[in-house]
Formats: structure tokens, sequence, C-alpha cells
């Protein structure tokens, strides 16, 4: 089987995975996001920083949101999208069935006070596209987030790098 | 007492300028609790000068920078002196963006913090 063209359309990338609400999950999450977001046709940082976030996103999850209990589901998604402008990217969802915040609510503290914690939305929305947080009808949050391809960074998957098209 | 290595803990260790402790693995959410626990150890001693090694820690996050940042003002109240070493861009890259890097002394090694 050939490897997949960035010159194909992205809609078939779609990864869902559904972990417990353990720390322990996180560096296997980090895993499978890191491969999916490469196959996203992001580069290296991109890579980085969409599972940087996810990371921080799922943190968030288990300390706030389940208030650190390790059972608790956390439904993750990871899609390949098309933005408005034509721009390929990668489109996260993270939802979970936790405390409900108000979203007008949540954002990254003031960095001039040298303290520990709420650095993590903070991360999110400096690193991704798009992030926004909601409250669904049937409880908990949802939390959705973009990262597109930059103009020159598609890089094609599953070839070593150095090797020409 | 000597703090006991566990964890992301790999190594600390007694210099004549400084007390290092070199860490090493992936520091997220699941291993800060236990950094937490062994930095608080190690800062209980009131070491003059402490070195905290990252050149082995690939991520961190930023529960990781965090309790990084709790040692930081653990020291600061008995006037000590904590520098970071080692750290790789990415990890560079989590101080930078929290803008915690203006309040940390970064060296590239040991033996440029023990000097400064």
């Amino acid at each position: 089987m050939s490897p997949p063209s960035t010159d194909q359309p992205p809609a078939a990338l779609r990864v869902e995975m559904t972990i417990n609400s353990d720390p322990s999950s996180l560096a296997v999450v980090r895993g499978a996001v890191t491969r999916m977001a490469e196959l996203g046709g992001l580069d290296e940082t991109g890579v980085h920083n969409v599972t940087w976030a996810i990371d921080e996103a799922l943190a968030n999850v288990i300390k706030h949101g389940y208030e650190g209990r390790p059972d608790q589901p956390i439904h993750l998604t990871l899609e390949g999208i098309v933005g408005p402008d034509g721009r390929r990217g990668l489109a996260v969802t993270v939802r979970d069935r936790g405390k409900q915040v108000d979203p007008a609510t949540i954002c990254g503290r003031d960095l001039a006070d040298v303290r520990p914690g709420g650095l993590g939305v903070h991360i999110m929305r400096t690193v991704m596209d798009e992030v926004e947080f909601s409250c669904p009808m049937e409880g908990g949050m949802l939390l959705r987030m973009v990262k597109y391809v930059q103009q020159g960074e598609a890089r094609c998957p599953d070839r070593p790098e150095g090797t020409q098209p | 007492m000597t703090p006991s290595t566990s964890g992301v803990v790999k190594e600390i260790r007694q210099e004549p300028e400084a007390t290092v402790v070199v860490l090493a693995g992936e520091v997220d959410l699941n291993q800060s609790p236990a950094l937490h626990a062994a930095l608080t150890e190690v800062a209980a001693n009131r070491p003059r000068r402490l070195i905290v090694n990252l050149a082995e820690v690939p991520y961190m996050d930023s529960s990781g920078v965090g309790t990084l940042v709790e040692l930081l003002r653990r020291v600061n109240t008995y006037k000590g002196h904590l520098a970071l070493v080692g750290l790789n861009e990415r990890v560079r890259g989590v101080f930078e963006i929290t803008k915690l890097d203006k309040f940390f002394r970064i060296h590239a090694t040991e033996q440029e913090a023990v000097q400064t």
C-alpha cells in the first residue's frame, strides 16, 4: 500500500479514543496523538504543540473536572479538517462528564504572578489556532481545538526526511 | 537525611559547590506529585545552591513547571540559589511561553551554573 499523499484531502484521518482519567494514561495518549499529528501533515513543531495542548487539556480535566478521580471517562477525537480558507488542519475534541465551568471564566492567568497552576489554558491558547470551551446540555465539558498546517509546513507522511517526492 | 530517588528523580548528589538533582524522563501530571515530594525533601535541607539538571528530560508539561515554581519559592524563602540546567528546546519553550524564564536562573551546564 502506498503511503498517503499530502495532496489527498485529510478527511479520512479520524481517531477516537476513550481513556480513564488516570494520569498514567497521558504518556500513551501523547504517543498516539504524536503519530496522528504527523499523519495530519504538521511539521515537528506543530506535532509537538498539538501533543502538548492535548496533554494540558487532559491534565486539566483530570485535576479540575474530575478532581483527581482516576476512573472517569474522557473521550478524545482527532480529525483531519479543511478550514474555511482551504487550509488543512487537525481538529481535536476533549469531552468529559466532570464539573461544568462557565466557559467565559476559563482563561489563562496573569503571568506576572509567579505561582504554580493555571498555566495549561494559557499554553493551549498560545500553541493552538482555535480553542473553544462549551458546556453541553448533557453535562460535563467539551473542548474543541484546531491546529492548522502553516504554509510550506506540510510534510509527506511516512517518507524519510531528505528524500524527494 | 539523604532524600531518596524515585520516578523521574534519577540522582541526587552533593557537589562541593552545590546540591544537584538530576531528572530523567517525561515530566507530566503522572510524575509531578512524586517529583514534588522529592524536591520538597531536598529543599528541606536548605542547600545554599541547588541545581536541577534537566538534560535527560525530553518533555515537561505545566504541572512539571509548576513543581519547579514551588521549589523556587521554597528556595527563595531561605535566600538560596536555584538554577536549572540542560533544558532542551522544547522544555525551554514551556518556560518561555509561560514567561517563567525571567524568574529562573537557566544555564547550559552544571559547570556554568556554579560559576555564576
